[in-house]
């Protein structure tokens, strides 16, 4: 049977792409940042998942407003990250996994989730730049990975208790596929931040700080936020922590933290990477 | 909230008074406004349609270039409304983001013009790009 094996939360900001493409992670603005990775690097080595589920979102490379899903699952054969309208080094082909993801689709519609499938699918900075962080030599990557878009773009959004249920459901439905694949969830995202309005830049280190402490031990304490609490609190980008909290709840039971970082700022953004695994290390390790 | 829970703020929201027009511009679902927080909705993602449809084409390089080539003529070809035309030609955030932009959209826009999220958040706060960097450092000091 498959596994998920960890849990990964990281920011994406589409600066990082540029960074890396002008090797600049040694630059002093940058490394705190950078700096965070290799712990999480050698876990993932050690561990080898074999499919990455990255629960991401869209900012507009996929979707469009005539079409705009709240959740969305990838199952596709590969997906393509392209460029977004900056010019950044698009980062080429990601493998997928249709069967993993009809057996996703299968089990969330059963469990009344009743997501967009994408056999076609473009993966924008926000799933592409936290492979490439995770696995620099893609080659060393996950054999698959299965993508899930949330919508943040066009309010009304999927509340926190919502996405906590979805990241629950994908749990579920990975721990019932026959195949033994080790699974890592991915979540990519925030944490605080805002880009627009007059109260662009605004960040809140305590609530992230909270936020990936609660994240840890006591998930559903953030659940009962609404997204106007999380608008006001951690700004209106700030609410991509929803991906945070599905890919958490994927979890099963207890967790450990192996490793943390938080850096402000990364371009408008404070910038967290949390890696977590099961209490209970997986059968087949 | 209830007591066992985070506090999820260190301000009190800020509703629309009963009986007053609510600051649509702010509006979130249950009637919340945060202050300086344009929210997209379904209302704004109609109004701004066009404007954020000529912002998706941006993706691709010729589109672009055309752009940068008559950007009138573009904005044409993408149906924006007058005041849509004026807040691209103006380079206004502000605007753009009135007349139903999406942050997330008007960012291809503002890259093709060579601004970047800390040039637009220091139009939008009135603040010099250095100032508006300061201030996004002396958030991780605190």
């Amino acid at each position: 049977m498959a596994s998920v094996v960890g849990c990964i939360c990281t920011s994406h900001v589409p600066a990082l792409g540029s960074a890396v493409a002008k090797g600049l992670q040694s630059d002093p603005y940058w490394q705190p940042f950078f700096d965070g990775f290799p712990p999480v690097r050698a876990w993932l080595d050690r561990v080898q998942p074999d499919v990455a589920v990255v629960f991401y979102n869209d900012h507009g490379l996929n979707f469009f407003l005539d079409n705009m899903p709240t959740f969305a699952v990838g199952a596709a054969e590969d997906y393509l990250n392209c460029d977004e309208g900056w010019g950044i080094p698009p980062l080429g082909l990601y493998p997928g996994d249709p069967k993993l993801s009809w057996h996703l689709m299968q089990c969330l519609v059963s469990d009344e989730f009743d997501p967009a499938s994408c056999q076609r699918m473009l993966v924008d900075h926000a799933f592409a730049i936290p492979m490439q962080l995770l696995w620099p030599d893609k080659a060393s990557g996950p054999r698959a990975s299965v993508p899930i878009a949330i919508n943040t773009v066009q309010h009304p959004l999927p509340s926190p208790r919502r996405c906590y249920k979805l990241g629950q459901a994908v749990g579920r439905a990975i721990a019932s596929y026959p195949e033994d694949l080790k699974v890592v969830v991915v979540g990519t995202g925030g944490l605080s931040h805002q880009l627009e309005g007059a109260r662009a830049g605004h960040i809140n280190k305590a609530f992230d700080l909270l936020c990936m402490s609660k994240l840890v031990d006591d998930p559903t304490a953030l659940i009962r936020y609404s997204i106007d609490d999380l608008v006001e609190t951690t700004g209106s980008q700030g609410v991509e922590l929803i991906m945070w909290i599905a890919a958490r709840a994927a979890m099963t039971g207890a967790v450990t933290k192996v490793h943390s970082n938080y850096h402000i700022p990364i371009s408008n953004t404070a910038a967290g990477l949390l890696l977590l695994e099961n209490r209970d290390p997986p059968k087949f390790m | 909230m209830r007591n066992d829970t985070p506090s999820p703020s260190p301000n009190a929201p800020v509703r629309a008074p009963h009986g007053s027009p609510p600051e649509r511009a702010n509006t979130l679902g249950r009637g919340r406004i945060v202050a300086g927080t344009p929210i997209f909705d379904g209302e704004r993602a109609r109004r701004g349609y066009a404007l954020n449809r000529l912002c998706f084409s941006l993706n691709e390089r010729e589109n672009r270039d055309a752009l940068l080539r008559d950007e009138d003529a573009y904005c044409r070809q993408y149906g924006l409304t007058n005041e849509q035309t004026e807040a691209v030609r103006r380079r206004n955030v502000e605007a753009l983001l009135s007349a139903g932009g999406n942050i997330y959209y008007l960012a291809k826009l503002a890259g093709c013009f060579g601004m970047n999220v800390q040039d637009i958040g220091a139009q939008q706060t009135g603040m010099s790009v250095e100032a508006f960097r300061a201030r996004l450092r002396a958030a991780g000091a605190v």
